[in-house]
């Protein structure tokens, strides 16, 4: 390594400052990358690590303080003038950001975004400029791009927008490339494409790439050198093969520990059926015209049949838009249905709302957001107890507290933190508050959508120990939806997949895990576990 | 060692709840108190809050600032509070069936056997001052030459006598209207029925308001398509015109206007209101809600509503301002409440009918002027308390 680091951080420091306090977010890190290799910065949420890329290119908001140096190709990016900076930006250093929901301007077409870029740090005008776009957009992999380029950010899939921001990162070939969890909001399958096309065009262009996420999995894939992030500091570094074979550090070994594992409790077969389904059908209908008639109808669910034993966990896999979460939603009644469903022997599919009402009890869901399912006016205390009061039960206020503070110290959490809000809380403690709601009923059946989704990966073993734990103790059955198959095959005794509202496979977990017969199913497999792109087309873009 | 463990390990039942916090009547959640803090660190909006919540407090009892009979007065021995109660005049050697205190033959009266104790300012709203130094509109005391002072007091005492001019007759700070009737009474008078009239107006209002909006956004569909579109066609029906057909048939009186004006100025919230539900509604925590099993109201009132109130206090000073213009405005046009009745309109309106007394137009300009800037800057102070993203810096 004679020649001099592409990129050397050299002891940053970033404080945001708050109520005249200082809150260090980054306490002085240092780290170099050399052109054609990729870094990965590992750690978890608030661990400082979106805020090291961001203070890289002096993207923070001045109410953050940030010391330390960054030399890029030996000029201090910390401390050059807002002209250079402009220049340095979107040229020789470019950067992709987590949500492609909110990056792309919904107002302008995508050759306009890609168009704008290009021409700011280049000459290009007219047909050479379309040319450009066109070959960018084919390189990232986008069908027919000649077609697509007055094509609006909403017509696009959310694989897709996250592939036009890429084509923009790339439009002026960069020296270095910023990636801050360019796939936590996206599919298994589509993950696993955006990672290959990252490599592949990293290698092609000799390009450095800093990579930041909180998936070990993609790093393992991914990256050369990893460097471990926790509050603010970097407490390892080195290449992937000594970190993944000998963690020294104590965290390190935890995180690599912290894969959702074990396996789901045994099935038994003569347990009583707690939830019947058969042939569930959503269909949203499409009207058009001046007398509003229905043409067709969009079959959200289509056919789906299921039978939930006590103690027993069906897992729901598949991408999204496939109508697991409306499934979800269908068989507790909280969307109209077509087709009998069966609860604890009696049908509950033609109730109205008000009759259904006293039957919530025993049936509860739990949702992906721990940030958008409590309410933020409420203390969590109240949050729990809401369930009680809306079920009649006839308690006074000290009894209501304290079946609430049980159910939090079921989950996990401590009672004496009861009265607090959830601001104050962790997204992983929000999804506990989330759960001690549906279990302070005492319900028989729980839908989980996607619970471990929006969470950090450590947080998500634990959460996952917590809801076996509980399915254990209460013989609880689970509808379990989710697209990580990670965590489905540490709970689920039988899987259903779905795709566009239709079952392809159903049967029992251990046999579809070890010997999956669809291509959809595989194709499923090999990105969550394997993190390989499919290339056969089954799976959406 | 005998005794037995006192502590949770012995007994099957240990609470595990934490006790309530009981602190005071007020048991601030820390998001109030950092709202409190935000709102405390407008100064501006803090000071007129203060300004504003004295001069009401005030205003409220008027009839002990400024009134045309004593508080409480002392005759033959017999403790009397006229503020109360009605005397007759026959109770000190008059005729009337309502006693007249300003009346220098009662007054005398009534000094020679006790005392009296007045408020600050001898005239309620309605009193005409018989012994004015110049033609009404008179010119406040303080702007009168000695000799028109010397002239009036001369009036009122004893003719031909010297006096000492205007510390001997009775001081009209703000001067009188055309009617002479002293302005700063009629000014804490209106000041009182304005404000009230403009928070009755506005809670009253916003309670129907967000009732109807909140429906509105939480169902959503056919209701809330059809209750647009009625709300559209009511809000163009010509307020004004209504009003003053209405003030032709009804005497106006404080519930009158109140009611008619309440047909229209619910509207005023109902959109906001609208907006914040139609998208709580598709909120994870407003599913789980439902899941749980509660009703409709309920969702609406606990989870929905707190969530939508931010949105509906920023509004809330200005539709009370709105409610303050309205009454000012419709009495200044002379279709408010009942001529006589103080009010800050009517100021106006003699003010302008009366050049050539600028003290009627000033002082009305001036108080209305001084109440709706407090207004705004209290409710400045309230959106920068609810502003999430602000922070004490």
């Amino acid at each position: 390594m004679s020649e001099a680091p592409l990129l050397e951080v050299r002891d940053l420091r970033v404080a945001f400052r708050q109520s005249g306090a200082e809150f260090p977010a980054v306490k002085g890190i240092g780290f170099s990358l050399a052109r054609g290799r990729t870094l990965a910065i590992v750690g978890e949420s608030g661990s400082g690590k979106s805020v090291t890329a961001l203070s890289i290119l002096r993207l923070l908001p001045p109410a953050a303080h940030v010391s330390g140096s960054a030399l890029f190709k030996g000029e201090d990016i910390l401390k050059c003038d807002e002209k250079r900076l402009r220049a340095i930006r979107g040229n020789a250093v470019t950067m992709v950001f987590q949500e492609p929901m909110t990056s792309l301007n919904p107002l302008h077409t995508i050759a306009r975004q890609i168009g704008e870029i290009l021409e700011l740090h280049g000459a290009r005008k007219g047909p050479a400029l379309t040319q450009r776009i066109v070959e960018l957009l084919t390189e990232v992999g986008i069908p027919d791009p000649a077609q697509r380029l007055s094509a609006y950010p909403h017509q696009l899939s959310g694989g897709q927008r996250q592939r036009v921001m890429i084509a923009m990162g790339l439009a002026n070939r960069p020296d270095l490339f910023i990636a801050d969890e360019p796939t936590t909001a996206l599919d298994v399958t589509v993950q696993a494409q955006i990672l290959t096309l990252l490599k592949d065009l990293q290698s092609r262009h000799d390009m450095a790439m800093l990579f930041i996420t909180h998936d070990l999995n993609i790093v393992r894939k991914l990256a050369d050198d990893v460097a471990v992030m926790q509050r603010g500091e970097i407490v390892e570094a080195g290449s992937v093969e000594r970190i993944f074979k000998s963690p020294q550090h104590p965290y390190t070994q935890a995180l690599l520990a912290a894969e959702p594992k074990g396996n789901p409790p045994k099935s038994d077969p003569s347990a009583p059926v707690v939830l019947e389904a058969r042939d569930v059908r959503v269909h949203f209908p499409i009207k058009r015209g001046l007398l509003r008639r229905t043409i067709g109808a969009v079959k959200a669910v289509d056919g789906v049949s299921l039978k939930l034993r006590q103690g027993e966990t069906i897992g729901v896999v598949g991408e999204s838009g496939s109508g697991k979460t409306t499934l979800g939603l269908a068989v507790l009644r909280l969307i109209r249905s077509q087709g009998p469903i069966v609860y604890l022997g009696q049908r509950i599919d033609g109730l109205s709302f008000k009759a259904m009402r006293p039957r919530r009890r025993d049936m509860q869901i739990v949702f992906q957001d721990p940030y958008g399912s409590l309410s933020p006016r409420l203390s969590i205390a109240d949050i729990v107890a809401e369930g009680l009061i809306a079920q009649g039960t006839r308690l006074n206020l000290a009894e209501r507290r304290e079946i609430v503070a049980r159910a939090l110290a079921d989950t996990g959490l401590d009672p004496a933190a009861m009265d607090r809000y959830p601001h104050e809380f962790s997204g992983g403690q929000r999804q506990r508050v989330a759960i001690a709601r549906a279990m302070v009923l005492e319900p028989k059946f729980v839908v989980l959508d996607e619970p471990t989704s929006a969470l950090d990966m450590s947080v998500q073993a634990q959460i996952v120990d917590l809801l076996r734990q509980l399915q254990e103790k209460r013989s609880l059955a689970y509808l379990f939806i989710s697209h990580d198959l990670r965590v489905v095959r540490a709970l689920a005794n039988e899987i259903v997949v779905m795709r566009q509202g239709k079952v392809v496979e159903q049967g029992a977990a251990a046999e579809i895990f070890a010997n999956p017969r669809s291509d959809y199913t595989r194709a499923l497999f090999a990105a969550a576990f394997a993190i390989e792109a499919d290339r056969s087309g089954v799976v959406a873009q | 060692m005998s005794l037995p463990a006192t502590s949770g390990a012995a007994g099957e039942f240990r609470a595990l709840a934490p006790p309530l916090a009981k602190d005071g009547l007020l048991r601030l959640t820390p998001l109030n108190q950092r709202r409190l803090a935000n709102f405390r660190h407008n100064k501006r909006g803090y000071w007129s809050f203060w300004i504003f919540l004295v001069l009401f407090v005030l205003s409220l009892f008027a009839e002990f600032i400024a009134n045309d009979r004593p508080l409480i007065a002392s005759y033959e021995g017999e403790l009397l509070f006229p503020i109360f109660n009605d005397y007759p005049e026959s109770k000190f050697g008059g005729f009337l069936a309502r006693t007249d205190y300003r009346d220098p033959f009662i007054a005398d009266e009534i000094k020679a056997h006790g005392w009296m104790l007045w408020p600050p300012i001898h005239y309620s709203y309605r009193t005409i001052e018989r012994a004015l130094p110049t033609p009404a509109p008179s010119p406040p005391t303080w702007m009168l030459t000695k000799a028109q002072c010397t002239a009036a007091a001369a009036r009122v005492l004893a003719p031909g006598k010297p006096n000492n001019g205007c510390a001997d007759i009775e001081w009209n700070w703000l001067g009188t209207d055309d009617q002479g009737r002293d302005v700063a009474a009629r000014l804490i008078y209106g000041f009182r029925i304005s404000v009230l009239f403009g928070l009755a107006l506005a809670s009253i209002s916003s309670v129907v308001g967000v009732a109807a909006g909140a429906v509105q956004g939480y169902f959503g569909g056919w209701t809330d398509l059809v209750m647009q579109r009625l709300i559209e066609i009511w809000s163009s029906v010509p307020q004004l015109y209504l009003l003053i057909i209405l003030s032709s048939i009804i005497t106006p009186s404080f519930f009158v206007l109140l009611g008619t004006l309440l047909i229209f100025s619910w509207v005023s919230l109902v959109h906001v209101v609208r907006a914040e539900f139609l998208r709580a509604r598709n909120f994870e925590y407003v599913t789980a809600a439902r899941a749980l099993g509660l009703s409709n109201a309920r969702i609406m009132v606990k989870h929905v509503l707190p969530n939508a109130m931010v949105a509906t206090l920023t509004f809330l000073p200005f539709v009370l301002n709105g409610s303050i213009s309205t009454l000012t405005a419709l009495d200044f046009l002379g279709f408010g409440l009942p001529s006589g009745s103080a009010s800050l309109g009517e100021l106006l309106l003699e003010g302008e009918s009366n050049l050539q007394a600028p003290w009627l137009g000033l002082t009305g300009f001036f108080v209305i002027a001084i109440m709706l800037s407090l207004l705004i800057f209290i409710g400045e102070a309230v959106r920068d308390a609810f502003d999430p993203r602000k922070t004490i810096a």
